[in-house]
C-alpha cells in the first residue's frame, strides 16, 4: 500500500513537463539557428555539467564543496593526457577521465565526510589547493604552468572534425550533457535520491529508519566526482589544451554561484545558472572589458536583495501559461 | 638565533592575518553570517590609508585609526543598507550577496584608484630592524606583533568580562529571549558588524607593508581569512588567533626548512587540522 | 527548492537566442586583442591596450583606405576563455589578426588556432621561449625569458661576480629564467644555486633567510611585477642591501609602472631588461610624454611598448600587403626592423621572435623619481634558447 504510494510518487516525479521538452528542443536547434555563438554553448554545455555535478551532492545531498575544481581538473588532465600518449578518441578520452575523478572522488570522500559545512568547504578546497600544487610541481607530466600542451583529436565517432566553428564540439559536449542529464535525473527520482534527500533534511531520522547514509554519501559523492570528471574531459577534449587554471580556486567559486544563480536541488539549475551567468559575463565584457565584474556584482547582489522573486514570479507566470498552451492544444484534437 | 628571528617572521605575518581575519569570525561566528566581502572591507582600510597618506599627508600611524573609523562607518552604514535583509537568507545566498559586493569592490577600486599595486612609505623608526639580546627583529613586523597583540587582548576582555560582550553572547545564543529581555540586538549586531569591518580596514592597513595592496586584495586573499577562520573555530577570539599563530609561523619555518614544498603547507596543515579537529581547534562545544 | 523547478526555463532560452551577434561593416581590418583586463595582471592589460590605442590615435588608424579597428576582450586569466575568444574573433568577427596575450599558457593555448585559422597572432606579453615555435602564424614583439637572462649572466661573469642565488616564482617563465640563467653562468665559469617560492607566497620572509644563510655574492630575483615591490621592502627590512649580498634582477622587479611607488628601498638595484621609460631616445622621450598624457600620467613600462611596437608590426605589415592579412601578413612582418621607443629592434625573419637590446640599468633617481638609468648595452640579442 505505501510502497505503491511511494512508486506512484516517484513516477509522477519522473514525468516530463513541456518546459523541459521546449529547453532541449531550443538546445538543439540552436546548431542551426545560432551558428556564431556555439562556441560560448560549448562553454555553458560543460559548465552546465559541472554545475549539474555540484547540484548532485549539494542540492541533493546537502554536502557543500568548495573544491570541486579538483575533479574537473582530474577529469581534464586524465583525458589530455590519454589523447597526448595513448589514443586520440574522444569517447575513450571521455570514459577514462570520468573513471579518474570518480576514483579521486571515492578516495577524498572520507576526508570530506567529517565535520560540519564550515569544514567541508574549507577541506574541499585545501584539497583542490593541494592539487594544483601537485600539478604544478610534476610539470614533466602536466606541463606545469605552462599547460599540457600538444593535444589533438580523432574525429568523433570517426567521422566528425572538430571544427573552427565549434559545432562538433557543442553537439557533443550538448549529447553527453543530455545523457548525464537523464541518467542524473533517474537517479534522483529513485529511491536511492529519495535517501539522500532524507539524509540532507534529517540525518538522525534517515539514520534510525535505516538508511546507511555513509555508503549513500559516498556513492552520490564518487557519481559528482565523475560527472565533473566528464564535464573536465569535454572541457580538455573542445579545447585541446589542458592549464592549471582548471584546478584554480575561482573554478569552484564560479560554479557555486552558477548552482545558486540557477537554485540547487532540481537538476535544471545548473544548466539555467550556466546560461545566465555565461550569456551575462560575455555580453558585459563585450561592452565593458574592464569592469564588466561590477555589473555582474550588482546583479548578484539585487538578485539575492529581492530581484530572485520578482524574476521566478515572471517567469513561473511565463512557464505556468505555456504548460497551459500546450496542454490545452494537445487536448484539442 | 636565526631561528628567533624566524619565529617573529611568523608570528608578525600570523598577528596580521589575525587582525583581517577576525573582524570575520566575529560576523560568522556570533551573527552566523557568512560575509565574504570581508576582505573587501580590508583593502578599503588600505586604499584609505593610502588617499590618505599621499593626497592629504598624514602620517602613517595615523591612517591606522583613520582607517579603523572609517571602514567601520562604512561597515556600518552598509550593515543597515544591505547587510540586515540577507541575516535570514540562507547561507548560499549570502556566499552569493557578498561575492557580489567583492566583485563591485574589486572593479570599483580598480576604476577609482587603477589596477596597480599601492605602496606606503613607513617612518623612518618603523624602518630597518634592531637587535634584541642577538636576536635580528624587524622594527615594523615587532610594532606590528605588539599592536595586534594588545587588540586581541583586548578584544577577548571585551567579550568575556564586559556588559557589552555578555549581552551580545546572549544575543547571539537566543535573539528571541534576548530581545524580550529588553536587549537591543539590532543595535548590538550594528555594532559588532561595524566593529568587525573596521578590524578588517585596521588589518588591511597593516598588511599593505606585509601582503601587498592591488584591487584583487580581496579576492586574494579571501581563502586565507577563511583558513583561519575555520581552523580557529568561530565561537571564541583565542581559536582564531592561536590558529593565525600556528599557520604563521608553520607557513614560515615550512618554507625556510623545506622550501620545495613551501606552497603546500598551508593548504595540507589545514586539510590535517580540520580532520582532526573538524569544529575548529578551539571549539566550544555547542548542545 | 521543488518550487523553482522551472525557474527561468524559457526566460535563460530567451536569453540565448539574443545573445549578442553583431554584424559590423565589411570594409574596416579588424584586430582582435586579448588581454587580462581584470584579475591580478589587470595592470599588464591596462598597459597594452593603452599604448595600442595611443598608437592608432598617433599613426592614424588607416590602412589602404580602410580603417583599423580594435576589439578589446578580457581574457579572464584562464586558458579555454581565451581561446573561445579568440576562435570568436577569427571566425565570427573575421579578425585580420590576433594579438595581446598576457600570460604563457593562454597564449600556448591559442596557438594551434593561429594555425589552424591562418590567421596572424601577435605576442605582446607572454615571454617563455617555445612561443613562436609552436605556430608558424605567431610574431613576437614583447621579450624572451632568455634573451634577457643570458647575456646578463655573461655581463655578471665579467663583472667579478662568481656565485649567485637565484629567486624564482614557481612558473613556466621563472623556470626559464632560473635554467637559461643557471646554464649560461656556468658555461662562464661561474656558480649558481637555485630556489623557487610559490607564485602566491605574500611574504618573503623564510627565503630570505636562506638567502642571508647562504651569502652569496648576488641574489638573482624574478618574480612578476606586482610582487617585486613586497620583495624589494623586505630584502631591505632585512638588512640584507647592506650584507655585502648585490641584488640583481630582471627588469620586472623595477617594473617602471610602479617602481617610483616603492620609494628608496629600490635604489642601487642592477637589473637587465629591454626597455626603460628612461631610455635616452628622441623617439622614447615622445612615447613617454604622450602615453603619460593619454593615461593621466601612467608612466609606460616594458608591456606598453610591446603593445606599441605590436601594433607598429601590423600597421606595417599591413601597408606592405595592401591590407591582406594570413599567410602574406606574417611574411610582410618578418624581417621588419624599425626604431622603437626602447632603441633598435627587428623582427628575426627565421623565428618571428624579437631581435632587441638588452640594457644593463641601476635605479636613480632623476628629476625626483625613480628610474632604471641604462648604463651598459647589449646589443641586437636573438633569442640564445632557439635549437636548445
Amino acid at each position: 500500500m505505501l510502497n505503491d504510494r511511494i512508486r506512484a510518487r516517484l513516477a509522477a516525479s519522473r514525468r516530463w513537463h513541456p518546459a523541459e521538452f521546449v529547453l532541449w528542443g531550443l538546445a538543439l536547434a540552436a546548431v542551426f539557428l545560432l551558428p556564431r555563438q556555439l562556441l560560448i554553448l560549448n562553454e555553458i554545455a560543460i559548465l552546465a555539467l559541472f554545475a549539474i555535478s555540484l547540484d548532485l551532492i549539494l542540492g541533493y545531498a546537502g554536502l557543500v564543496s568548495l573544491g570541486h575544481a579538483a575533479f574537473l581538473g582530474v577529469g581534464a588532465y586524465a583525458a589530455g593526457l590519454l589523447a597526448i600518449h595513448v589514443t586520440a578518441d574522444p569517447l575513450a578520452g571521455l570514459a577514462f577521465g570520468t573513471l579518474a575523478a570518480a576514483l579521486a572522488g571515492l578516495v577524498t570522500c572520507p576526508l570530506v565526510l567529517k565535520g560540519n559545512d564550515l569544514t567541508r568547504l574549507m577541506v574541499t578546497l585545501g584539497i583542490s589547493m593541494l592539487l594544483l600544487e601537485l600539478a604544478n610541481s610534476f610539470g614533466s607530466i602536466t606541463g606545469g604552468a605552462d599547460g599540457l600542451q600538444g593535444i589533438t583529436m580523432a574525429p568523433l565517432l570517426g567521422l566528425f572534425e572538430f571544427d573552427l566553428m565549434g559545432r562538433t564540439a557543442y553537439l557533443y559536449s550538448l549529447a553527453v550533457l543530455f545523457l548525464l542529464f537523464l541518467l542524473a535525473r533517474r537517479i534522483v527520482h529513485s529511491p536511492f535520491g529519495l535517501s539522500l534527500r532524507a539524509i540532507r533534511d534529517n540525518p538522525l531520522r534517515a539514520a534510525a529508519a535505516g538508511v546507511p547514509a555513509t555508503r549513500r554519501l559516498t556513492a552520490v559523492y564518487t557519481l559528482a566526482a565523475a560527472y565533473a570528471g566528464a564535464a573536465g574531459a569535454l572541457l580538455a577534449q573542445t579545447t585541446q589544451f589542458v592549464s592549471l587554471d582548471v584546478l584554480a580556486f575561482h573554478r569552484s567559486a564560479d560554479l557555486m554561484l552558477v548552482l545558486i544563480i540557477g537554485g540547487a536541488g532540481y537538476l535544471y539549475g545548473g544548466i539555467i545558472g550556466a546560461l545566465a551567468f555565461k550569456i551575462l559575463q560575455d555580453a558585459i565584457a563585450t561592452v565593458t572589458p574592464q569592469y564588466w565584474q561590477f555589473w555582474i556584482g550588482l546583479l548578484l547582489v539585487l538578485f539575492v536583495l529581492g530581484g530572485r522573486e520578482i524574476l521566478h514570479g515572471g517567469v513561473m507566470a511565463l512557464v505556468r501559461r505555456g504548460a497551459a498552451l500546450f496542454s490545452r492544444r494537445r487536448k484539442a484534437p | 638565533m636565526k631561528l628567533l628571528t624566524l619565529l617573529v617572521d611568523g608570528i608578525a605575518y600570523g598577528m596580521v592575518l589575525f587582525v583581517l581575519a577576525s573582524g570575520l569570525s566575529v560576523t560568522l561566528g556570533l551573527m552566523n553570517v557568512i560575509n565574504l566581502a570581508h576582505g573587501a572591507f580590508a583593502m578599503a582600510g588600505g586604499y584609505a590609508a593610502v588617499v590618505l597618506m599621499q593626497k592629504a599627508g598624514l602620517p602613517f600611524i595615523w591612517t591606522l585609526p583613520a582607517a579603523f573609523v572609517l571602514t567601520a562607518l562604512a561597515g556600518a552604514v552598509l550593515e543597515r543598507l544591505l547587510y540586515r535583509p540577507i541575516y535570514a537568507k540562507s547561507h548560499l545566498d549570502q556566499v552569493m550577496f557578498s561575492i557580489g559586493l567583492v566583485f563591485m569592490a574589486v572593479a570599483g577600486i580598480d576604476y577609482l584608484m587603477g589596477s596597480t599595486q599601492q605602496f606606503i612609505q613607513l617612518p623612518g623608526w618603523l624602518q630597518g630592524r634592531f637587535d634584541i639580546a642577538g636576536v635580528a627583529v624587524g622594527r615594523y613586523r615587532l610594532f606590528v606583533i605588539v599592536l595586534c597583540g594588545l587588540l586581541a587582548f583586548g578584544l577577548q576582555w571585551g567579550f568575556t568580562r564586559t556588559r557589552f560582550g555578555s549581552r551580545l553572547r546572549a544575543a547571539v545564543d537566543d535573539a528571541r529571549v534576548a530581545r524580550g529581555l529588553g536587549i537591543p540586538v539590532h543595535a548590538l549586531f550594528a555594532f559588532t558588524f561595524a566593529l568587525g569591518s573596521g578590524l578588517a580596514g585596521l588589518g588591511g592597513v597593516l598588511g599593505v607593508e606585509l601582503l601587498g595592496l592591488d584591487p584583487s586584495f580581496p579576492l586574494k586573499f579571501m581563502i586565507y581569512f577563511l583558513v583561519v577562520v575555520t581552523v580557529g573555530g568561530t565561537s571564541t577570539i583565542t581559536g582564531p588567533f592561536l590558529a593565525a599563530m600556528l599557520l604563521g609561523i608553520a607557513d614560515v619555518a615550512g618554507k625556510y626548512f623545506i622550501p620545495q614544498v613551501g606552497a603546500f603547507i598551508i593548504y595540507a596543515l589545514m586539510v590535517v587540522l580540520l580532520l582532526l579537529r573538524p569544529d575548529g581547534l578551539f571549539a566550544r562545544q555547542r548542545t | 527548492m521543488k518550487k523553482r523547478t522551472f525557474l527561468g526555463l524559457g526566460g535563460a532560452a530567451l536569453a540565448a537566442m539574443l545573445a549578442i551577434g553583431g554584424a559590423q561593416a565589411q570594409d574596416a581590418i579588424k584586430i582582435g586583442l586579448i588581454l587580462p583586463m581584470t584579475g591580478p595582471f589587470a595592470s599588464t592589460g591596462k598597459q597594452i591596450s593603452a599604448a595600442v590605442n595611443l598608437y592608432l590615435q598617433e599613426k592614424g588608424a588607416t590602412v589602404a583606405g580602410r580603417k583599423i579597428e580594435v576589439i578589446l576582450k578580457d581574457d579572464t586569466g584562464v586558458a579555454d576563455v581565451t581561446k573561445r575568444l579568440a576562435q570568436e574573433l577569427i571566425v565570427n568577427d573575421k579578425v585580420t589578426a590576433i594579438a595581446g596575450f598576457g600570460l604563457t599558457p593562454l597564449a600556448l593555448a591559442t596557438a594551434p588556432l593561429a594555425t589552424q585559422g591562418k590567421t596572424p597572432m601577435v605576442v605582446m606579453s607572454a615571454a617563455t621561449g617555445i612561443i613562436p615555435d609552436t605556430s608558424p602564424y605567431i610574431v613576437r614583439t614583447s621579450q624572451v625569458v632568455a634573451q634577457i637572462v643570458v647575456p646578463f649572466a655573461e655581463w655578471a661573469a665579467k663583472n667579478n661576480i662568481k656565485n649567485v642565488m637565484t629567486l624564482v616564482s614557481n612558473y613556466g617563465p621563472g623556470i626559464d629564467v632560473e635554467k637559461f640563467f643557471s646554464e649560461a653562468f656556468f658555461a662562464a665559469g661561474g656558480k649558481a644555486e637555485n630556489m623557487r617560492v610559490p607564485l602566491q607566497n605574500p611574504d618573503f620572509s623564510p627565503f630570505l633567510q636562506r638567502v642571508a644563510d647562504a651569502k652569496p655574492e648576488a641574489l638573482l630575483v624574478f618574480v612578476p611585477s606586482g610582487v617585486g615591490a613586497q620583495f624589494m621592502k623586505q630584502f631591505v627590512e632585512r638588512g640584507l642591501d647592506k650584507s655585502g649580498i648585490r641584488l640583481i634582477a630582471t627588469g620586472d622587479l623595477t617594473d617602471d609602472d610602479i617602481l617610483n611607488g616603492m620609494g628608496d628601498v629600490a635604489l642601487g638595484v642592477v637589473t637587465a631588461h629591454h626597455y626603460s621609460a628612461a631610455h635616452d631616445s628622441p623617439e622614447n622621450k615622445a612615447f613617454v610624454a604622450a602615453f603619460r598624457k593619454a593615461n593621466n600620467g601612467l608612466r609606460p613600462n616594458f608591456m606598453a611598448v610591446s603593445g606599441y611596437d605590436g601594433m607598429h608590426a601590423l600597421v606595417e605589415g599591413l601597408k606592405k600587403t595592401n591590407g591582406q592579412g594570413g599567410e602574406a601578413l606574417v611574411n610582410a612582418m618578418k624581417g621588419l626592423s624599425w626604431t622603437s621607443p626602447r632603441g633598435p629592434i627587428s623582427i628575426d625573419p627565421e623565428t618571428r621572435d624579437i631581435v632587441q637590446n638588452v640594457y644593463i640599468r641601476k635605479v636613480e633617481r632623476v628629476g625626483g623619481e625613480l628610474y632604471n638609468v641604462e648604463f651598459a648595452t647589449i646589443p641586437n640579442v636573438k633569442n640564445p634558447a632557439r635549437g636548445k
